[in-house]
């Protein structure tokens, strides 16, 4: 604990540091101060390491390991002005521990006037869906990319919004080597001619174009040192249907990423939905080939990343059905995704008294198909053109199918229970770069039912229980000999229950059983020839947990075991570690 | 352990408590879109002189939808009762955003909802994680903010939304 003691005195410092700047400020620039605000929130998590070997936890020398952070952000009339500190000591597992120390991560100011809007300082921004560019931070990935530079809105009439944007990215507590620079208009037409307000359809159009440069140091080929990414977005939207669509091109960008090929890239996506009161209906279609755009060619895992190029799969809320998430492929995907969302009303056979919700969803994601540039180059050979593909062409190779089915059903004053069914097909060879014993494939089958039990006013009990089954395949062994081993890690089992009571206290006990087979062979020869890492062992993940709520602040304890996986939030994900210990996390908005 | 846990919650509230006394909070002005892709500014969120409530959810996070579900049972006899609005800001983003419109729909939801698919107005309104709930009074100061959400919160809310229909403090 010593260390959050250090801590909290760190920022206990910063922030009469940032006090006194603000005040010297306003005193200076004849400010009235009492006219301003200061607003903020504040988060710490913390974590102890102890060793299991059998799911694979390490311990650390630290002992203990925390993130934390604080936003200040002062206001005054049209002026705004923010900073944000981070400390890291050291890095929890899981996080780029190039984030160990402490310093001021965030900085800006902003003057926002009725025409003009200027930034200068950090600043995350978004151009269409951001295809070609979007800057944001999530801390629960360790993700923040950041523009450290300017940016000017300007608004010269109503329905049109002109963007310009320049700087260097944050690369942990450093600026990544490459200058980004960009603009983007959004224009609204029926804002824009008055021959068009009244209009049932509404269009908005808007067009950007986004450029990076960096120095060519290569010894061996000749990198193009600026790279230019155009796109154009069309937005339709006419009583309860809309539409948005966007296509970009980036020009050749040899990177670590696309192994140094000169190949341009290009993306097509579809937003559609429709919806009228107690249905809606989505569907989205995405085709991605060679997008990734990063301000540095050599930028690795989640960093520098200039674009944001989303999964079009559902992002599951119940732990086994996110145990495979889908992550988008830069280097190509062709997808589709439809969802239905439909209530059956009150007072009808299936709606029962409260209604009854349900939702089907339905996923498909195809590698695209690449044709050799000539019959003498295999495909993607650096230094080349890479491959040819024509534009939303497909090819067999399926990487990724989701489909899923959930309902919500409320049945008295005391219980709501929820069902939902997953099967998933997933390529983990393609995705995950293993699982080549069973073929690359993981087909699994989910099954979760969460129980809502009001046992009084503000006091609820939830049971949330899961399973998760692999198939069971056939592996030949180096003796030629044939077993069952189960895909991937095999079956799961969990169960978790979560005491409410309103409006301060959350209690929760959870278990995670990675039974692998009911089958003891089956289970056995699943470790020896999968993974070989661990001794055969059916383990148990077991958790606590207890929060306080008040307010805006927020604590919460637990302790337990975490297995390895992937977290993924909107599309970004990062590997987590197995972990075994005891967690706080604090967080107060203030 | 416990001495050190209660140290770090007095830490937390004396940072509450200290800023807090530092001004009102109003409703920053952040671009947002409504869920047929028009832009529209968080400075024009206005409920002539009623209570306003700010809910930060989204698609994919259990409690939010629980929450909003909820109090979407109430909220007929709460804007009967003291006029208020609720606001749903979904931080979805790209990914998820086009879902909003039919989610709502499904779920039969009558409140208004706006899109922050790159968690501008969430960052503004220095929000950690949803849900996150924000009160607003007649004048559109923030005069409460409440975070997570645990079954039978609404009712701690409306307690609350009474209160400053009524014009009275909260403090």
């Amino acid at each position: 604990m010593k260390v959050l003691n250090k801590l909290l005195f760190r920022y206990k410092i910063a922030s009469t540091v940032l006090m006194l700047i603000i005040s010297g400020f306003s005193a200076w620039a004849q400010v009235d101060f009492k006219g301003g605000n200061i607003t903020g929130n504040f988060k710490l998590d913390a974590q102890t390491y102890r060793e299991d070997s059998t799911i694979g936890a390490e311990k650390v020398a630290e002992k203990m390991l925390s993130n934390s952070y604080m936003n200040l952000i002062y206001t005054n009339g049209n002026f705004t002005a923010g900073v944000r500190f981070e400390g890291y000591f050291n890095t929890m597992l899981g996080y780029d521990n190039n984030y160990d120390g402490f310093g001021i991560a965030n900085r800006y100011a902003t003057y926002a006037g009725e025409m003009f809007e200027v930034t200068v300082g950090n600043f995350y921004d978004q151009f269409g869906n951001g295809l070609i560019f979007r800057t944001y931070e999530d801390k629960d990935l360790g993700y923040d990319n950041s523009m450290d530079g300017a940016r000017i809105k300007f608004r010269p009439l109503p329905g049109i919004i002109l963007k310009g944007v320049i700087g260097n990215q944050r690369l942990y507590w450093e600026k990544g080597e490459g200058i980004v620079r960009g603009v983007d208009g959004e224009f609204a037409l029926n804002d824009l001619f008055s021959s068009l307000a009244a209009s049932d359809n509404r269009i908005t159009l808007s067009g950007s174009f986004v450029n990076k440069y960096q120095a060519d140091e290569n010894p061996i080929y000749i990198l193009p040192e600026n790279v230019g990414a155009g796109a154009g977005m069309l937005n339709f939207s006419r009583g309860n249907f809309s539409l948005a669509t966007e296509y970009a091109y980036k020009s050749q960008d040899p990177s670590a990423d696309n192994n140094l090929i000169y190949k341009s890239g290009s993306a097509f996506l579809i937003n559609s939905d429709y919806s009228v009161n107690g249905l809606g209906i989505m569907l989205q279609y995405k085709w991605v080939d060679n997008m990734s755009f990063r301000s540095e060619r050599d930028a690795q895992l989640n960093n520098l990343m200039i674009n944001y190029l989303p999964a079009i799969t559902k992002n599951h809320a119940y732990a086994l059905t996110a145990m495979y998430p889908y992550a988008t492929q830069v280097d190509g995907e062709a997808g589709i995704q439809g969802e239905v969302f439909y209530k059956f009303k009150k007072e009808t056979v299936l709606g029962g008294t409260y209604g009854t919700n349900i939702t089907l969803n339905y996923a498909r994601i195809q590698d695209i198909k690449r044709n050799p540039i000539d019959s003498s180059t295999p495909i993607g050979q650096t230094g080349t053109d890479g491959y040819t593909t024509s534009f939303l062409s497909m090819s067999d190779s399926l990487l990724n199918q989701d489909i899923n089915f959930e309902i919500t059903k409320k049945i008295s004053e005391k219980y709501k229970v929820v069902f939902v069914y997953q099967h998933l097909d997933f390529n983990q060879l393609a995705l995950q770069g293993h699982g080549k014993e069973y073929n690359g494939m993981v087909n699994s089958n989910t099954f979760v039912a969460d129980v809502y039990w009001r046992i009084k006013p503000k006091h609820t009990l939830r049971i949330e229980s899961e399973a998760l089954f692999t198939k069971a395949v056939d592996f030949t062994t180096q003796q030629n000999e044939v077993v069952k081993i189960k895909q991937d890690f095999g079956n799961w089992v969990m169960l978790m229950l979560e005491y409410s009571v309103s409006p301060h206290w959350f209690f929760a006990v959870s278990d995670q059983f990675n039974y692998v087979s009911t089958n003891k062979k089956t289970a056995e020869n699943t470790f020896e020839y999968l993974h070989r890492q661990y001794p055969f062992n059916r383990n148990h993940f077991f958790s606590m947990a207890m929060g306080y709520s008040k307010g805006a602040s927020r604590i919460q304890v637990s302790y337990g075991k975490q297995r390895e996986g992937i977290l993924c939030v909107g599309g970004v994900c990062r590997p987590v570690p197995a972990a075994y210990g005891f967690n706080i996390s604090v967080s107060s908005t203030f | 352990m416990m001495k050190k846990l209660f140290a770090t919650l007095l830490f937390v509230m004396a940072f509450y408590f200290g800023f807090s006394q530092l001004g009102t909070q109003t409703i920053p002005s952040v671009d947002l879109k409504t869920t047929d892709g028009k832009t529209i500014n968080s400075s024009t969120f206005s409920n002539n002189g009623k209570p306003m409530v700010i809910n930060f959810w989204a698609t994919w996070c259990k409690p939010c939808v629980l929450e909003l579900s909820n109090m979407d049972e109430l909220y007929d006899t709460w804007v009967k009762e003291t006029g208020v609005k609720v606001i749903a800001i979904s931080i979805d983003d790209t990914r998820s955003m086009s879902r909003v419109a039919p989610f709502v729909s499904g779920k039969g939801w009558k409140y208004e909802i706006y899109v922050d698919p790159n968690s501008d107005f969430k960052r503004a309104m220095n929000v950690p994680n949803v849900p996150h709930t924000f009160l607003i009074d007649g004048k559109g100061n923030v005069v409460w903010q409440h975070t997570s959400y645990a079954d039978g919160d609404e009712v701690e809310l409306y307690e609350l939304i009474k209160k400053v229909a009524k014009g009275e403090s909260l403090k």
